[in-house]
């Protein structure tokens, strides 16, 4: 049924529809409104969930953790320094191979403090271990969150994951959203079955000490497990599609790729801008393309090599840094193509959009209008020259 | 009798930690889950492929074991199982006192029906003997040495029974190792009250305090005898229980442990440990009187 809807709150729904048994959270902006509409349900018996309320972003993925190793659905959600606070747990949620869905409403990181939106707290967990989707609109981070649930307690997955969803351009932005039943929910969610649990009927140990004869042996699994997760996520959106009739291509999406003469490579809401301009330009008989990253972890090389194998010129557009190193997106497609004869001709790296800074359809023409056959590396777009003099008077 | 914490882990000859795991568990029972912080007890009974644990036993990091365990209790509580699991989160004093507290804050303050143990042998024994919040004063350790400037640890041990009172909870007691049959039976009180409760455990650790292992129950004692760790217990913050001694002198303790025997010949300085004792006398009443027993 379609409802006219903020992004948190569409979370909140369907994150409702999938029966979490434990909620817990800390409040963060933008992350708050989806927890509070979380509460709110558990509070109206609409939801029957234990809602937790800890005192930091540490405990709140602790305390999903400690539900998930009891056998229990959990959710939980969080942005920047929360996630960031949460980092420690994150990478031992991933290590104990527990199934878990968080949803991060990507915040830009202090300092200085800044609450609006670019994806530097998700990104730079890229290493830990979860998968994490980037989501362009409303309708899709419904849906990413019902796949997220279905991935991560696949019996050969068994990892976590995070939906990545724009600060306020996607958590406070209002969309007409197709929200689904609990009939077909249900179906392609089935009630969670724990392989392993705390149970004193049955007792394992969780969590154990590994010395350098074992602990290299669990990395390389999640590494395995991760790889192979590449092959699944197409088909769960196949069988989410006969459920649920939307069709999305699960890692990526090409976007008026096929004939493109340059192609702008990016991950999230910025996607939908980009689309604008491609068809703007289109329009006018330009060969624009757009490449969307939906599944950052597991990275999808082969579907991005394919995608890309015969664009000339490719820009990649990161709302992230790796300070001091090549952008993290930028680097890693370039990463892609290298010794491979099939390749652009350039791959050109823009920065864009860091704290909130609207990335306008302006910023996205300029990024084309520098997509030249110099490779650009790096490239600030929108930067104000005012405020980069320096004076130490 | 088959333990609920099996033999054949690694921890050190004399280990009061060890002791006093078995004895908390084997008094909970089976039906019990426990989540634990990283600390010696995680190690030694958790290298993998072996595990010493009967019961299901989950440690993720350090500071968490509290918040670990609210899930737990959560996920209990939403799968209708509470009333029939036990739930012990359990830690040693620096995953305690310092950089767990606020994990443990929040599952006092939420009222989570969990036990919460300290394992107390004062100081961070398994990163190599250094200074906790739980230290005592004028301790040795690696971090708080003693030198010309210096007696050891410059602080006494900050009071958790106190600040675990102070979040208005149903249940706080401190045990001791050296007391085993008191030990268990509060643990089993602890169990028959719903909420959030805490024991803080004495438990000597040979390595760090530098004393023989074979001493572990008499200085595990006399740290009780000498009035240098009260065995007190609260009902919801009122002193319901202490253990009444005829006290001995500190020396009797301190001379037994390497990690005080720089103070052994400056009289001044031991009677400021003397004096600690001597407040812990007075405050709780430790003095047997009039025949009172405890």
């Amino acid at each position: 049924m379609k409802h006219f809807l903020e992004g948190s709150r569409a979370v909140a729904e369907v994150v409702k529809l999938c029966r979490p048994g434990v909620i817990s959270a800390y409040p963060i902006t933008p992350q708050t409104h989806i927890v509070e509409e979380l509460a709110q349900f558990v509070a109206n018996g609409e939801l029957n969930s234990q809602f937790v309320n800890v005192e930091s972003e540490h405990s709140a993925a602790s305390v999903v953790l400690g539900a998930a190793a009891t056998g229990v659905r959990a959710y939980t959600a969080t942005s920047s320094q929360g996630l960031l606070l949460m980092g420690e747990v994150i990478f031992n949620i991933a290590g104990l191979r527990l199934p878990l869905v968080l949803t991060c409403a990507n915040r830009a990181v202090s300092a200085p403090i800044n609450i609006w939106n670019d994806q530097q707290d998700s990104v730079s967990l890229r290493d830990s271990g979860w998968v994490q989707f980037y989501a362009e609109n409303m309708q899709e981070l419904v849906d990413l969150h019902l796949i997220a649930y279905r991935l991560s307690e696949d019996k050969s997955v068994m990892l976590p994951v995070m939906v990545c969803m724009d600060g306020y351009i996607l958590t406070h932005g209002i969309e007409t959203v197709d929200l689904p039943s609990q009939e077909q929910v249900n179906k392609f969610l089935p009630e969670y079955k724990a392989l392993y649990k705390l149970d004193p009927a049955d007792p394992v140990t969780m969590g154990v000490l590994a010395d350098p004869e074992t602990y290299m042996e669990t990395r390389y699994a999640i590494q395995k497990t991760l790889k192979d997760t590449l092959g699944l996520i197409p088909k769960l959106h196949a069988d989410f599609s006969k459920v649920f009739g939307r069709t999305y291509q699960g890692l990526i999406e090409e976007y008026r790729t096929k004939d493109a003469e340059r192609v702008i490579v990016a991950m999230g809401s910025v996607c939908g801008t980009i689309k604008e301009v491609v068809d703007e330009l289109r329009a006018k008989g330009k060969k624009i393309g757009l490449l969307r990253i939906i599944t950052y972890r597991p990275f999808p090389c082969q579907a991005i090599y394919e995608a890309l194998k015969g664009i000339p010129k490719v820009a990649v557009v990161d709302r992230a840094l790796s300070l001091g190193s090549y952008a993290p997106l930028a680097g890693e497609i370039k990463a892609v193509f290298f010794g491979k004869k099939k390749k652009p001709q350039v791959i050109s790296s823009f920065i864009a959009g860091l704290g909130g800074r609207d990335v306008t359809r302006h910023s996205i023409k300029e990024i084309i209008r520098l997509l030249t056959a110099t490779e650009k590396i790096g490239e600030f777009i929108d930067l104000k020259p005012e405020l980069l003099k320096e004076n130490y008077s | 009798m088959k333990h609920l914490l099996a033999s054949g882990h690694t921890a050190c000859s004399g280990c009061g930690q060890a002791i006093a795991a078995r004895l908390v568990i084997d008094a909970a029972g089976k039906n019990t889950i426990v989540t634990n912080n990283t600390g010696c007890l995680e190690v030694f009974t958790t290298k993998y492929p072996e595990s010493a644990w009967e019961v299901p036993f989950i440690h993720s990091l350090f500071e968490n074991a509290a918040a670990v365990a609210s899930g737990v209790e959560a996920a209990l509580k939403y799968l209708g199982k509470k009333d029939s699991i036990n739930v012990i989160a359990e830690a040693g004093d620096g995953g305690t006192a310092d950089i767990g507290l606020q994990a443990l804050s929040g599952m006092w303050e939420r009222g989570h029906d969990i036990l919460y143990v300290c394992y107390d042998n004062e100081a961070y024994m398994n990163t190599g003997v250094q200074r906790s919040g739980l230290t005592p004063f004028h301790a040795i350790t690696t971090t708080s040495p003693s030198g010309s400037q210096s007696q050891g640890n410059i602080r006494p041990k900050k009071p958790m029974p106190e600040i675990a009172n102070a979040h208005g909870i149903p249940y706080v007691a401190t045990a001791s190792v050296g007391f085993p049959q008191d030990l268990q039976r509060k643990v089993k009180k602890a169990f028959s009250i719903k909420g959030p409760k805490y024991i803080q455990i004495h438990v000597p650790c040979p390595l760090g305090w530098r004393h023989e292992p074979i001493l572990t129950f008499q200085i595990a004692k006399l740290v009780v005898e000498t009035g240098l760790f009260p065995l007190i217990e609260y009902d919801n913050g009122q002193l319901t229980g202490r253990k009444q001694i005829t006290p001995k002198p500190v020396e009797e303790y301190l001379k037994v442990q390497a990690r005080f025997k720089h103070l052994l010949n400056n009289p001044g300085e031991l009677q400021l440990i003397q004096d600690i004792a001597d407040n812990n006398i007075r405050k709780y009443g430790l003095k047997i009187e009039n025949k009172e027993q405890s």
